[in-house]
């Protein structure tokens, strides 16, 4: 009998350790020539203003918290403005999803003279889903719970490091009870609200649209707060059982006449979010009608793909959206013969982006070939091209042997490239970009090494990086919002390398860029600010310590009864969930 | 008979004990020895990029920074006298028997067991009826028409069966069922069964075949084999010989005596699925215990695991009794003493 259940035991560990892997969603994309309707890219797909009806969003996964003091997702950002209004967000409609508008505020942002100082007049008549009325206090309370306990650690802290600390360091309103909290948050009145910054912060509106959404501090129990959240917006939390469900109806205590931006939205009466489902059943129940949205906004499995894109019915519906992150290979300075900016040169110069293209999914579900460190839809981009790498993309093998001369290794180099061995696409892109710099006899020895740990042990770690000669790095990356400075400032600011977490791996330091980043912190002028992310990206690009790979994209399948969909870049490139209807 | 009883739970309790300080080594001690900071394992509860400050902050409240003894005692310690936990402006008082709270999910870990309890309790009862009595008898029929054409085509289906994984058949047999053929056009979920019995058994009726049809491959495979071999004892020639029905023979004293080795696997097996159906809760979406320990897992969320392996490995202790309990009613030569 033992013989049998050895069997019993081995099959079941065969078919998790595959069902695992799955999981991962690997393998090959299929590039075929049929390309997504992208309707809902520019305008609005299945325009309609029908009222009524239930919004059926499915999930493979669940939230970090569905409490907006207490989250990091963007997908969760996007859908809480369905039932919390902070005091800026971004704008729903279509082709203007980069824009701030002001939400919970009556305008964006008024900033003093010297930049330190922004203060917020808050909407009157915004009442709670329990029919009180919200007060600037309650703002001041929902930024000091995210920012400054140890219980809500989930979300971003940029108050915590933007904002002036009191003299004796504020530890957050449930150790801290006193009557003042945060000095650095006044509110003179119930409807005013004022920050007081340590360095001045142009930005400042871009870091309102998360974790102000009002807390009452009666109400706050911490972590439970997740199960009695009060909305603010037009729908309220009836059900949210982790794992399983989320179910949402209308909130009666919302009045449009406060809420110009989703005044003529809020079609669907109920909305459902299933939790957990298969990712591969999810996207065969969005196909058969059985859901509406997938949540994630992260785009369709491998497997749903050929389904869409060999189905003309399908590919009307459907979008391929660019999705704000960029996958790059760092080339760290410290990692010799890399000191020398011409073998750096010519690895950019000899980098199979096709390859790397290919092993990420091909063109539509990998992305477009990327040529500047800033992605299209976040502000900065310009389109540039300072290491064409061949007609084809598939590297200029002369222009890197010529670099390689003048670095003095004209017969090339062994060096050493990080993939994280859980992500298969990342792998199957090393291999490509391993297979072309050999080309131009560039040894690469590829290091597989954990995601979990990517940053804290490995790629985040210069010493790790010299110890190991590991001069290329794997790396992907999005702004927590999308400009210029929120893509930039974490990967080539110099002054934000540190050992263990460190985000800037390749240890881009060059003077001029930090004091560009200074700058448009400061600058209030938005062009400006803007020319000033196109400046750092050409400086970085000529250091060549970045060799950029790929624009991300996605696919994503709209079911032919939602309505008003359109791709918000405020999240990057999924649905925005304000404006959904169904038929 | 008592002292029978008074051994085993003796066991069943060691065995607790031993599978909780297994998993609580597996989760502090290994990654340790891999070279894991206790900032490593602080930083997993907190959001992108933390601080050290918050990463602190998170190893003070968790007690992750105490001796790894002094936490096992501190988990201990709830279990008998329940235990409180820091939940920002108030604390949370969980009751013995206190199995934790998850700092993943913000839950106290015992409700949630019994909360995803039902669904895996409905997954693997009926699944395990429906495997026992088609897979003993296609194994029977097997047996007694040995080489015939019904029992070979019954014998590569169950190699089939044993052979595809769940995920396979699961997403088949949706995907065909379900949305093919439309009979469940919305999909499968879970109803409990005191909300609507009716749609209950319906939604589960897709589960039921695809995990069966993995299990009953395996008995039918087993009984023909144990069928086969009982067949041939003196004693089944001897029943034939004094003139016994040909049914008795076979129902009385072939299948009686195959069925031993059977009720072993089967205590084994619906144990362990009672722990949670880990592949078939994931390809259906049933939010059941199964999926919540693969979750749990991914997001290393302790608390809730230790509570998953508790209330499996009782799972399994219990229907290791029943089972050594049935074994002297199925075949008298067992006693219990």
């Amino acid at each position: 009998m033992t013989r049998f259940k050895a069997i019993v035991a081995t099959a079941v560990a065969l078919t998790l350790a595959a069902g695992l892997s799955a999981c991962g969603g690997d393998g090959d994309g299929d590039s075929s020539e049929t390309s997504p309707a992208n309707t809902a890219l520019t305008a609005l797909a299945n325009p309609s203003d029908k009222k009524g009806g239930t919004l059926r969003f499915g999930s493979s996964d669940d939230w970090d918290s569905p409490d907006m003091g207490n989250t990091y997702y963007a997908f969760s950002q996007n859908f809480g403005r369905l039932y919390g209004r902070a005091l800026t967000t971004f704008n729903s409609a279509p082709g203007k999803t980069l824009e701030l508008v002001p939400d919970l505020a009556e305008s964006l942002g008024e900033v003093s003279e010297d930049g330190l100082t922004w203060t917020y007049k808050i909407r009157k008549g915004v009442k709670y889903s329990d029919g009180t009325e919200v007060t600037a206090k309650d703002v001041k309370h929902a930024v000091e719970r995210s920012n400054y306990t140890a219980e809500l650690t989930e979300g971003p802290k940029y108050f915590k490091g933007y904002l002036k600390d009191n003299e004796e360091p504020y530890k957050g309103p449930y150790d801290d009870k006193s009557e003042t909290g945060l000095e650095a948050i006044e509110t003179p009145d119930d409807h005013t609200i004022v920050f007081h910054l340590n360095q001045p912060f142009a930005e400042f509106d871009f870091l309102v649209q998360m974790q102000t959404q009002p807390v009452p501090k009666a109400k706050d129990n911490g972590l439970e707060y997740q199960k009695n959240i009060l909305s603010t917006g037009p729908y309220k939390i009836d059900t949210y059982e982790r794992g399983k469900v989320m179910k949402l109806s209308r909130n009666e205590h919302w009045d449009p006449a406060t809420d110009p931006l989703r005044a003529d939205k809020a079609l669907p009466d109920n909305i459902e979010v299933t939790l957990k489902i298969n990712p591969d059943d999810l996207d065969n129940r969005l196909m058969s009608g059985a859901l509406d949205i997938d949540i994630m906004g992260t785009g369709v499995q491998q497997a749903a793909q050929p389904k869409i894109l060999g189905n003309q019915a399908n590919l009307a519906n459907s979008d391929n959206a660019i999705a704000g992150f960029l996958r790059y290979i760092g080339v760290n300075p410290n990692v010799k013969p890399f000191d020398n900016v011409h073998c750096r040169r010519a690895v950019a110069y000899a980098m199979d982006k096709v390859g790397a293209q290919t092993g990420h999914g091909g063109p539509v579900a990998g992305g477009d070939i990327a040529t500047t460190i800033l992605p299209p839809g976040v502000t900065g981009y310009k389109e540039a091209n300072r290491y064409p790498s061949g007609a084809d993309n598939h590297g200029d093998i002369e222009k890197a042997k010529q670099e390689l001369t003048e670095c003095g290794q004209p017969n090339g180099f062994k060096t050493t490239l990080t993939a994280r061995s859980d992500r298969p696409k990342e792998v199957a892109a090393a291999t490509a970009i391993q297979a072309g710099l050999k080309k131009v006899g560039i040894e690469v020895e590829i290091k597989q090494v954990p995601a979990g740990d990517y940053f804290g042990r490995y790629a985040g770690s210069p010493k790790w990086i010299r110890n190991n000669n590991a001069g290329l790095l794997s790396m992907a990356w999005a702004a927590d919002w999308p400009s210029g400075y929120g893509f930039l400032s974490q990967i080539v600011d110099g002054r934000t390398i540190r050992d263990g977490g460190n985000t800037n791996i390749q240890e881009t330091r060059l003077p001029e860029v930090d004091k560009l980043l200074d700058d448009a912190a400061k600058n209030t002028d938005p062009a400006a600010r803007t020319a000033m992310y196109t400046k750092i990206d050409e400086l970085v690009m000529e250091d060549a310590t970045i060799v950029p790979l790929l624009y991300a994209k996605i696919l994503l399948y709209r079911p032919p009864n939602v309505t008003n969909l359109t791709i918000t870049e405020g999240y990057g490139g999924m649905y925005d969930y304000l404006n959904l209807g169904v038929k | 008979m008592l002292s029978f009883i008074i051994r085993r739970f003796l066991g069943a309790m060691a065995m607790l004990v031993v599978s909780s300080i297994v998993t609580f080594g597996i989760f502090f001690v290994l990654p340790k020895l891999a070279g894991q900071t206790t900032d490593q394992l602080a930083a997993t509860y907190a959001g992108k990029a933390p601080t050290q400050q918050a990463i602190d902050d998170i190893k003070v409240r968790l007690g992750l920074d105490e001796p790894i003894a002094v936490q096992y005692a501190r988990f201990v310690e709830g279990v008998f006298v329940g235990k409180e936990f820091d939940n920002g402006p108030s604390e949370i008082w969980c009751p013995p028997p206190c199995l934790g709270y998850s700092f993943t999910t913000n839950e106290p870990v015992l409700p949630k067991l019994l909360d995803r309890a039902p669904v895996t309790l409905s997954l693997a009862l009926g699944a395990s009826v429906l495997w026992v009595v088609t897979g003993v008898g296609i194994g029977v029929l097997s047996a007694l028409r040995r080489g015939s054409v019904f029992d070979r085509a019954a014998m590569v289906t169950a190699l089939a069966g044993v052979s595809l994984p769940i995920y396979f058949t699961g997403l088949v047999s949706l995907a065909v069922f379900a949305y093919g053929l439309g009979l469940w056009p919305t999909g499968v979920r879970y109803v409990p069964f005191t909300e609507n019995p009716v749609d209950w058994a319906y939604n589960l009726i897709l589960p039921w075949v695809t995990l069966s049809f993995l299990y009953a491959a395996l008995y039918a495979r087993l009984t023909r084999a144990g069928m086969l071999e009982t067949l041939g004892e003196d004693y089944i020639r001897t029943a034939r010989a004094k003139g016994l029905p040909e049914r008795t023979v076979i129902t009385r004293h072939a299948l009686r005596a195959s069925l031993t080795p059977i009720l072993t696997v089967f205590g084994l097996d619906l144990g362990l699925l009672l722990g949670g159906a880990v592949l078939t809760e994931s390809t259906f979406g049933f939010a059941g215990l199964g999926a919540l320990s693969i979750q749990s897992i991914f997001t290393g969320d302790l608390p809730m695991v230790m509570g998953v392996v508790l209330l499996a490995t009782l799972f399994v202790v219990l229907l290791n009794f029943l089972v050594d309990v049935l074994y002297a009613v199925v075949d008298p030569r067992v006693r219990l003493s």
